[in-house]
């Protein structure tokens, strides 16, 4: 009897210390990585830019929800386009807690600075979390109110229509060198420091047509200032019912512009594992879902390997167009 | 009177004890910020920013909007105290409220700059309620042509009737100019002037960080020069007596003030402006104006009621296009702008007609939020006297760390430090050398600006520089503006004539 008993008690304690190192272990592959110190959320744009309301948009929601053990803080590195912080996040020592919130200068940037020695696809994959979209738009004192009346009227003009956008280079002009090749305009491109700016250029009647974000435009177009005429998008925007896309329109032309989170280069999987999760949880949250129908953003969550593929295909499409435009060669 | 009952109802949520209590609590809050080198109302908005998630909407603006005011009259303090400006609104402050403290009446500057942002508060609120969305349209009729024809009659303020010596006045500006066109230029896509390859001059010099240097580490350099170290401004005290005699500021510069604030106002409507610029130009206009304009930059009380008065009142006027455009007046407002966007509320021209009760609250949270700050700053006044009793011997370390963590504080680069430091320098030995530092800080912070307007106007044109005469409100600004640009020519030949004319009679 005793010797049964202290084979009972063997056999318990046995199976006490490996199902206790069961646990342990367990538990250590269960413990997954988190922040241990506030997380740098770097933003390419100073503060009240759109990058940064965006970034400021996330924090809030990660706070509201507290999502994160550790708050992430957004820093700005505003300087030249993009490139400041771009640099900044490939020189971060700690990977694990930088992350940056981006827009398509991700790939211009780096394409028109090789000097930089950014790659843009070293980046840690967390997140896509919409894209924005583009449409064109006039003044209604203009009395255009389709694409064809839009291209006599810019045809006639010549180069007095002034199409006012976001800087050399950037996505406005992109979008403005298609249109003069897809309908022979000769449209004047005149540049200025944020979307803010060219809608209220077009507001103002200082510029003949625009091709901003919605969101830059949603408050005159609700005054019945301005007038959406046709969007670059696969399908008609819900906000825009009434304007086509280029290509119903026979011009087969989309361009989005990416709202997506990355991380630093060399982040750890690990680390990127936990902001994956994170931004997926923070798509899902009703603020999220109510911003995105509010600022009509179309794009859904991309996440790991299809957002690298999704960066890749664009990166290309980006590297075309800027040789094209004889912004790079190529 | 519909204006006056919708104003009453948002008085009755402005006074909720909620909102009442955060009102205060933004003042108080923004009064430190504003004191504190580096720090300005944007650090403190953005930074408070995802606090306001525990209350409803209509109060987290209140709280926001009394933080701003509380910043706009904390600026002041470090300016007139420490001579270095609090936040880049009171830079204009400096000029006038330093060499006052140091004759030894800083309470008379402090209170100056207390009651003139009254003032200028309470006229631009004014203003606010009674005309914000016609005077929204007339932010959108200024094209770049006029923000052009506006900036330079700012710089013809500055050089027409600066009783310095002109060539230095221009030179000061040009060394300005230069230092603005630092960064990336959003006309051409293209970094430029990227001294030395340095990352860091990748985007443009942060004005803080130029004006903490000229005002803070140069001003300290040149104090120890002058002073070798004596205390120099433990004269000022507190009586009853002088408070009352300093109260009476505030109706013996009432021309002053009243004309800042409008200026500042409308400066304020104009996106891009914002306030720093309003209060330089207030002090431009104030010393054109002035019967003693010699007094200015010397210790002159309306040197620092202009800047005090057009600071505030351009603070509400960038919430003007704000809530009626979607578009932000000043860095601050943007930062607004994305928290209404949180709350769930669309600015734009539908705001005024689809969230009255929020609108109004918030017109009635700011002459709160204005008497209120006027009030706590004043009862601190004692305070910050009896700091100023210190040594300078133990305040100059005090301004240089100060200078340094606002340096920091400003972009949280250190690359600015350094800079700031050398700009420090540059700045002492600029004020060694007998030129005067303001037109070059007015440039720095005009520059960005006014070229943009300058080469998008000449895009638009084609060239033509007549798209400067030939338009309605850019017009009679441009033709002003080079009138007061040639007054000082002018004068000497009119002198020089007045003076043959005698000397032939005689």
């Amino acid at each position: 009897m005793k010797a049964t008993l202290k084979k009972v008690m063997a056999l318990g304690v046995a199976v006490g210390l490996v199902s206790g190192f069961a646990a342990v272990s367990g538990k250590d592959a269960q413990a997954a990585w988190e922040p241990k110190k506030p997380v740098q959320f770097v933003v390419m744009a100073g503060k009240g830019g759109g990058a940064d309301k965006l970034a400021r948009l996330i924090q809030s929601i990660i706070e509201k929800h507290k999502l994160s053990p550790k708050p992430v803080t957004p820093v700005n590195k505003p300087g030249g386009s993009g490139a400041e912080a771009l640099v900044y996040m490939k020189n971060h020592k700690d990977p694990d807690h930088a992350i940056m919130v981006t827009l398509n200068s991700f790939y211009t940037t780096p394409l028109r600075q090789p000097r930089l020695g950014v790659d843009p696809l070293a980046f840690a994959p967390i997140a896509r979390m919409a894209e924005d979209t583009f449409l064109l738009w006039v003044n209604k004192d203009s009395g255009i109110t389709n694409v064809d009346e839009f291209v006599k009227a810019a045809k006639a003009a010549g180069n007095k229509w002034v199409m006012a956008g976001t800087g050399k280079a950037s996505e406005d002009n992109l979008l403005t060198d298609f249109l003069n090749a897809a309908y022979g305009l000769n449209m004047k491109y005149v540049p200025y420091k944020g979307g803010g700016k060219v809608a209220k250029q077009l507001a103002g009647n200082h510029a003949n047509s625009t091709v901003n974000n919605p969101s830059e435009q949603l408050g005159f177009y609700e005054a019945g200032k301005t007038v959406a005429l046709a969007a670059f998008t696969d399908n008609r925007l819900p906000l825009f019912k009434s304007a086509p896309t280029f290509k119903e329109l026979g011009k087969d032309f989309v361009y989005y512009m990416q709202r997506s989170v990355v991380g630093a280069p060399g982040m750890s999987k690990d680390a990127l594992a936990f902001y994956q999760g994170l931004f997926k949880k923070v798509f899902a949250t009703s603020e999220w879902q109510t911003y995105r129908t509010k600022k009509s953003l179309q794009g859904d969550l991309l996440q790991g390997d299809a957002l690298v593929d999704y960066w890749k295909r664009e990166n290309e499409v980006h590297r075309k167009m800027l040789v094209k435009m004889g912004a790079i060669k190529g | 009177m519909e204006l006056l009952g919708l104003l009453s109802e948002g008085f009755l949520i402005a006074f909720e004890p909620l909102n009442f209590g955060l009102i205060v609590l933004g003042v108080v809050v923004g009064l430190f910020v504003g004191a504190m080198p580096g720090l300005g109302s944007v650090n403190g908005v953005a930074i408070l920013l995802p606090m306001t998630f525990l209350v409803p909407p209509a109060s987290a603006i209140m709280f926001l909007a009394a933080l701003y005011y509380g910043a706009m009259y904390g600026g002041a303090i470090s300016s007139i105290m420490l001579g270095i400006p609090g936040a880049s609104t009171a830079v204009a402050t400096t000029f006038d409220g330093r060499p006052l403290a140091i004759k030894g009446e800083a309470d008379r500057a402090l209170i100056a700059a207390a009651l003139a942002s009254f003032g200028g508060g309470t006229i631009s609120i004014v203003l606010f309620t009674l005309f914000a969305p016609p005077l929204a349209t007339i932010a959108l009729d200024f094209g770049d042509p006029e923000i052009f024809a506006l900036m330079m009659l700012a710089f013809a303020t500055f050089v027409g009737l600066s009783g310095d010596d002109i060539a230095k006045t221009i030179f000061s500006i040009c060394i300005g100019m230069v230092m603005s066109a630092i960064g990336f230029d959003v006309i051409s896509g293209e970094p430029r002037l990227v001294l030395f390859d340095l990352i860091g001059f990748q985007s443009k010099i942060n004005f803080l960080v130029l004006a903490i240097g000229i005002y803070g580490i140069g001003e300290m350099m040149w104090t120890i020069e002058v002073s070798r170290g004596d205390s120099m401004m433990s004269k000022a005290t507190v009586t009853v007596d002088r408070v009352m005699a300093n109260l009476k500021i505030f109706w013996n510069t009432w021309k002053t003030w009243f004309m800042a604030s409008f200026l500042g106002f409308f400066v304020g409507i104009l996106p891009a402006a914002g306030a720093t610029p309003g209060s330089l130009m207030a002090y431009g206009v104030a010393k054109m104006t002035s019967k003693t304009p010699d007094d200015f930059g010397k210790g002159a009380v309306e040197g620092v009621v202009a800047p005090e008065a057009a600071n505030n009142a351009a603070s509400t006027g960038s919430m003007l296009p704000m809530l009626t455009l979607g578009i932000p007046g000043s860095p601050t407002t943007a930062v607004l702008l994305g928290g209404m966007v949180i709350w769930g509320l669309q600015p734009g021209p539908r705001l005024f007609v689809d969230e009255i009760d929020f609108v109004w609250g918030l017109i009635a949270s700011l002459y709160a939020a204005n008497l209120f700050a006027a009030l706590i700053n004043i009862a601190f006044i004692p305070l910050f006297l009896w700091f100023l009793k210190t040594p300078f011997t133990i305040l100059a370390p005090l301004i240089f760390v100060l200078s340094m963590v606002g340096g920091y504080a400003a972009t949280e680069r250190m690359f600015d430090v350094w800079l700031m430091l050398i700009l420090g320098v540059g700045g002492y030995l600029l004020r060694k050398l007998d030129y005067p530092v303001a037109p070059a800080v007015l440039a720095i912070v005009l520059g960005p600006i006014t070229e943009p307007a300058l080469r998008q106007s000449l895009l638009i044109s084609d060239g033509d520089l007549m798209v400067f005469f030939n338009r309605p409100i850019s017009g009679p600004i441009m033709i002003t503006a080079i009138i007061l640009l040639f007054l000082p020519l002018f004068q000497a030949l009119w002198r020089r004539m007045r003076n043959k004319g005698g000397a032939t009679a005689g």
